[in-house]
């Protein structure tokens, strides 16, 4: 089993390279109007079309793409006129930042409401619960990011504004790890640091609900099906105190399972930071995918789109790992 | 006696033939999802979007693209209930034309994706071999990418409209649905009834189109519920980066795109739509989840 999720990898990487390269030879833009201009003349325009490469048969340019992926050069960003890769990693620890951010309040908020929702199921507390979760997992993303905006930044004024950082604290913070509140602290710069914090807030608040959402409901799921097993009721013949089997008995047994549902809730944020980011002007891989889009820079969407795609399938794996290290049933 | 569709002949303990055994399964069913609250709740709302996005020219008395630049981000008003947008036009008659778009997206996705999942899934599961590992290895090609991301890319690479997002998210949608048909027909492909068709002689189609098929329905129709809502949040969030629906069209992403630059002194013309989506997100997680109750209570 454990070998074939790994045999699997190669392939699924190559289909995600297959994927990206297609879409990116479909675009309506022609790369050659966009390079040489719309009137051209004929010899410029063949002259563009081998310096891109896009007179060979479309098997060798995917070769072409392949090579050049192994060398790290996702091509070159018409937006910004850096190397994508070189966007992307400068890009991407922002994203990293809320993310990381997000998932921390999430686990935190979401596993003891749905281990209580659980050993209380059907009460008041565990339909106030279902609600609330349900909610998270119906509104949309950017509407709420909106109405965050809306009501603490401007009409309450105890929330920050958009983006990383004030004005004010620009460029005052040498960048080590791109992270702009961990950098503040190694800088030893208090003011950048609770600055940083505060504009992190807001979209990691916002995103933290969307998995935080989706955490409960699998808790609560999962602690159900554990609450009724029978070793359960022998704790309780035992005398073993309600706290006790809740957490160490059940939740214990659950924990593993758990851990996949965390790395997929992980993944699923990148999903939720491309809006959150685009709505909060938040300097990371969402924002920089949406910006490419509505210009057209299709190296960048291609980019980021496989940089995504990578994560994501790495997270996967991840949580596929876990679960067969930390389960001992799972050969 | 009691005469067909009667509360005895539903309940009744020994049915007398197969139609009728059948309608008893469901009255109980629907009799365990009637006692779910918030389930009928779902289920209320769904048909009410339903009925209002049908019925929108008879609801809306006034034309959803007609602009008055007079009277454009007007509060709630007698004359126009949702108040006005940017350009003047009617919001309540843009929310309900806006219904209409979402749903016909919806369905759009749901027919396109559940048929090729179930047969991807159900061919996979009951062939085995190659068959299915080829066929899972591109499912989890698919399942590799967030669903967004990928719908994005598609789309710029097609080009922004309603056509490009729904085959865009038909797309991304597919792979869980073949996940689900394989792991159905793996639980039923071994059992004695599938062995007595095919020793009657049945060929492989035959047995997965009639018999496999329909076993694995029940939990797609659970998936395919619970999907709508997360497929009315793609939708939206692709109109609202403006990949989606263009204007003038009133979809509702789309509306609180073009209306977001007002929400500090107009706040109802972005929000509105934004509790449209809501709405009808949340109302199809109710349903699903009360449907998921009584049908498959296995995937808890």
């Amino acid at each position: 089993m454990l070998a074939s999720s790994f045999a699997s990898v190669p392939l699924t990487l190559f289909g995600l390279t297959l994927v990206t390269f297609l879409i990116g030879r479909v675009m309506p833009i022609d790369p050659i109007i966009a390079i040489a201009g719309d009137h051209a003349p004929p010899d410029v325009i063949a002259a563009v079309r081998e310096q891109l490469g896009l007179d060979k048969p479309l098997l060798v340019q995917f070769w072409i793409y392949l090579v050049n992926l192994a060398h790290g050069d996702l091509g070159r960003s018409v937006m910004t006129s850096h190397p994508v890769t070189e966007d992307i990693a400068q890009y991407f620890p922002a994203t990293l930042e809320l993310a990381t951010t997000a998932i921390t309040i999430a686990i935190i908020i979401g596993i003891p409401l749905g281990v209580i929702a659980a050993a209380r199921q059907g009460s008041r507390f565990d339909h106030a619960v279902r609600v609330v979760s349900l909610a998270g997992q119906s509104v949309p993303v950017f509407v709420l990011a909106l109405l965050c905006l809306l009501v603490f930044y401007v009409k309450l004024g105890i929330a920050p504004g958009t983006g990383q950082l004030d004005v004010a604290y620009e460029g005052l913070v040498p960048r080590v790890t791109g992270m702009l509140v961990i950098d503040s602290v190694i800088a030893g710069d208090w003011d950048s640091f609770w600055d940083a914090l505060a504009h992190l807030a807001q979209p990691a608040l916002v995103l933290a609900y969307f998995s935080m959402a989706y955490i409960t409901r699998m808790t609560r799921a999962f602690m159900i099906e554990a609450l009724s097993g029978e070793y359960i009721i022998t704790a309780r013949a035992k005398g073993l105190s309600a706290t006790r089997i809740l957490w160490r008995h059940a939740f214990g047994n659950i924990a593993v399972r758990l851990v996949t549902v965390l790395a997929l809730a992980y993944a699923g944020l990148l999903e939720g930071a491309v809006i959150t980011e685009t709505v909060f002007s938040w300097p990371g891989l969402g924002l920089y995918l949406t910006v490419s889009l509505l210009n057209a820079d299709m190296n960048a969407v291609l980019g980021a789109t496989l940089v995504v795609g990578l994560v994501y399938l790495v997270l996967n794996l991840l949580a596929d790992l876990l679960y067969r290290l930390l389960d001992p049933r799972v050969a | 006696m009691s005469g067909v569709l009667s509360r005895e002949w539903l309940l009744s303990e020994t049915p007398a033939s197969r139609a009728h055994a059948a309608w008893v399964r469901r009255y109980r069913g629907w009799l365990q999802f009637r006692a779910n609250g918030l389930a009928m709740v779902g289920l209320v709302t769904v048909a009410i979007m339903i009925v209002a996005s049908l019925a929108a020219p008879l609801l809306a008395w006034q034309n959803p693209s007609a602009q008055d630049l007079a009277g454009r981000l007007a509060p709630p008003s007698f004359a126009h209930w949702l108040g006005t947008d940017e350009l003047g036009r009617d919001i309540y008659a843009r929310i309900l034309y806006g219904g209409r778009v979402t749903l016909g997206m919806v369905v759009a996705v749901v027919l396109l994706v559940a048929p090729i999942g179930l047969a991807v899934g159900s061919v996979a599961g009951y062939l085995g071999g190659l068959a299915d590992r080829v066929l899972m290895r591109v499912t989890d090609v698919f399942l590799a990418f967030p669903r967004l991301v990928l719908a994005l890319a598609f789309v710029a690479a097609l080009k922004p409209g309603i056509t490009s997002a729904i085959i865009a998210i038909a797309l991304t949608a597919w792979p869980p649905y073949a996940r689900l048909a394989r792991a159905d027909t793996l639980t039923v492909r071994g059992t004695d009834f599938i062995a007595a068709v095919r020793l009657t002689g049945a060929t492989s189609g035959r047995i997965i189109l009639r018999h496999i098929m329909p076993l694995c329905m029940s939990s797609v129709i659970v998936r395919m519920t619970l999907d709508m809502s997360g497929i009315i949040l793609t939708a939206a969030a692709l109109g609202f980066l403006g990949m989606g629906a263009q204007p003038p069209m009133p979809e509702w992403g789309t509306m609180i795109a073009s209306s977001r630059a007002f929400i500090l002194d107009q706040w109802w013309v972005p929000t509105i739509p934004g509790i449209a989506i809501f709405v009808a997100s949340l109302a199809f997680n109710l349903l699903g989840d009360g449907m998921r109750d009584v049908l498959d209570p296995r995937q808890r």
